[in-house]
């Protein structure tokens, strides 16, 4: 059997998806408020989803952006231990994603553009989301944005896990950093449901196809933005820096569309994604 | 499960199942609630819903055109092939092999089935999902066909009948399967600007993206007693959540009861109600103004 040729100091490694998925859930790397306060002015944090409570693990609220005011909504993990137990990780209950859908309308109430940070291992699981409809909301996080009448540009920035990232990211722009994940699954869990065995994670990352590079070809994302050598983590300034510029990039290109345009290429841009054949 | 064919009511012409075989020992079943004998015939004229303790067994895809009048479904998109989109390499059986099983299994393509027919003489679009196919997991067939099928529905003015159940998104196309549930969405907002309805039958079992998507959204959610149905499965809540379940979690009976659906209804009554629900959303002041094409207009007239 042929040996590949072993990887020298001039030609570093290829990063595994496996080590990808580490990447996107370092702890150093930023988070939504970090990009939010380093590229925003103003920021106005709004709470709650007038409903049942205010979910810590997303949020939300007003600020300038690129001279406008524009809505931003993240998943918001913690940098330490004790943030990440009042932020649940960055998994939201239904509250989280409802609060979100009330921004969301006010966004388009007010016709300002919706920017949504990406960074969530998967919607919470536990007993009492399920008492309040974490299907329906996340659903119809979902069916609001599919129809939201403003420009969407939504920004994978660490852990873009199932349908609770979904349902901050049905955008008419979707940009991912380097090492960022999308995954149907979380690998463990995916790798779980596949072959009964979570410690099979590595495998499922590699068969998921869940990198940004990977998305990028299969014409689910429209943007890979690059990262500084070492990951975000490494220097969280120029992952920021970085991000903000192609943010702000986009968002002045889809606000030039009338909005009819917009949602008719929204519609286009999920109505075509599937692989079938037809005879 | 196995499946039953021998009284077709209506007129399709898929699935390849061989007619049952005439042993006596196949004309009894043994109801997985109460484990008494059935009489097979009498349990399908019943639409498998046990004569003896009122249990409803799993009806294949092809078995819920019973609730359409006899000889009124035309199917639709039939020739819809799933492919292998990520090249998924898999520690076990390839995609290509699991489906290939799954296929010769059930007769299907994949896990749906559409098409258009009558209730009570209403006309509907209908898509059906079929439990023994990959546990009826969305991926790109199941996803272009639900679309299909809710704009087939406002094309010809006509509601749209979804019958759920799902183990959730095919894991084996990845993030191309997830995206199915912003399609199918993005497809049913077509059926608002028509004007027309989307009622979704939830049976046993619904979950994860399925859940999390088009039926949990639809004008009218009826579901089938003790139907399970969640986001989250019970094992993962239980196992790596480490919570006590009570009994009757996450049933058709739990979800009312939590304000996430219209109504627990037996299947005997389905027609009935599907029928009277067809008529209502038909017969309004004219003409239609257009749903105004915002989100806000039809998530319970909150703009």
């Amino acid at each position: 059997m042929d040996e590949t040729t072993p990887p020298t100091d001039d030609q570093p490694q290829e990063l595994t998806p496996w080590d990808r998925v580490q990447l996107a859930r370092h702890p150093q790397r930023p988070h939504t408020l970090d990009y939010i306060a380093a590229l925003c002015e103003d920021f106005t944090e709004l709470h709650g989803d007038r409903r049942f409570g205010d979910d810590a693990a997303i949020v939300g609220g007003l600020a300038t952006f690129a001279d406008r005011t524009v809505m931003l909504i993240g998943h918001q993990k913690g940098s330490d231990t004790r943030e990440n137990v009042r932020r649940n990780f960055g998994m939201s209950h239904p509250e989280g994603y409802r609060k979100a859908q009330r921004l969301m309308r006010q966004a388009e109430k007010f016709g300002f553009p919706l920017i949504c940070f990406v960074d969530t291992p998967a919607a919470d699981p536990k007993k009492e989301s399920e008492e309040r409809g974490q299907g329906n909301a996340i659903a119809e996080s979902i069916l609001v944005m599919t129809t939201l009448r403003v420009p969407i540009v939504a920004a994978v920035i660490g852990e873009g896990g199932s349908g609770g990232a979904l349902a901050l990211s049905v955008a008419d722009r979707i940009l991912m950093q380097e090492n960022a994940i999308f995954s149907v699954a979380p690998p463990e869990a995916a790798a779980s449901i596949l072959w009964r065995d979570s410690a099979k994670a590595p495998d499922a990352a590699r068969a998921l196809k869940l990198t940004a590079q990977d998305l990028y070809e299969l014409r689910i994302i429209d943007e890979v933005v690059p990262e500084p050598d070492g990951g975000a983590n490494e220097s969280p300034q120029a992952a920021i820096t970085a991000l903000g510029a192609r943010i702000r990039a986009n968002l002045n290109t889809i606000s030039q569309l009338d909005i009819p345009t917009l949602l008719r290429q929204r519609y286009q841009k999920y109505r075509s994604i599937g692989e079938y054949i037809e005879h | 499960m196995k499946e039953f064919f021998r009284r077709r009511k209506t007129s399709f012409t898929t699935g390849g199942q061989p007619e049952s075989n005439q042993v006596p020992d196949d004309m009894w079943v043994k109801c997985s609630a109460c484990r008494e004998l059935v009489y097979k015939k009498e349990l399908n004229d019943g639409l498998k819903v046990c004569p003896k303790c009122g249990h409803h067994m799993r009806m294949s895809a092809h078995e819920w055109l019973w609730l359409l009048d006899v000889g009124s479904f035309s199917e639709t998109d039939a020739h819809l092939l799933p492919t292998d989109p990520l090249g998924f390499v898999s520690l076990d059986e390839s995609y290509a092999e699991k489906l290939a099983k799954a296929q010769q299994r059930t007769g299907m393509p994949d896990a749906v089935i559409a098409g258009v027919g009558t209730i009570n003489g209403g006309r509907l679009a209908m898509a059906v999902g079929d439990f023994a196919f990959m546990g009826s997991s969305m991926g790109s067939v199941y996803g272009e066909k639900m679309s299909r099928a809710a704009e087939r529905a406002a094309d010809l003015g006509i509601p749209l009948l979804t019958i759920n159940t799902s183990g959730g998104a095919r894991q084996q196309e990845g993030v191309i399967a997830l995206m199915q549930m912003a399609k199918v969405t993005m497809a049913l907002t077509r059926l608002a600007e028509a004007g027309q309805p989307h009622i979704a039958l939830m049976v046993d079992p619904c979950y994860g993206g399925v859940t999390a998507s088009y039926p949990s959204v639809a004008d009218v959610i009826i579901a089938e007693p003790g139907a399970n149905i969640g986001f989250a499965g019970k094992r993962l809540i239980e196992q790596i959540m480490r919570q006590k379940l009570p009994s009757g979690f996450q049933t058709a009976e739990f979800m009312l009861d939590h304000g996430m659906i219209d109504m627990v209804a037996e299947r005997g009554q389905l027609r009935d109600i599907i029928g009277r629900l067809i008529r209502l959303y038909n017969v309004r002041p004219e003409p239609m103004e257009p749903l105004m094409a915002s989100a806000g207009a039809y998530l319970n007239g909150r703009a």
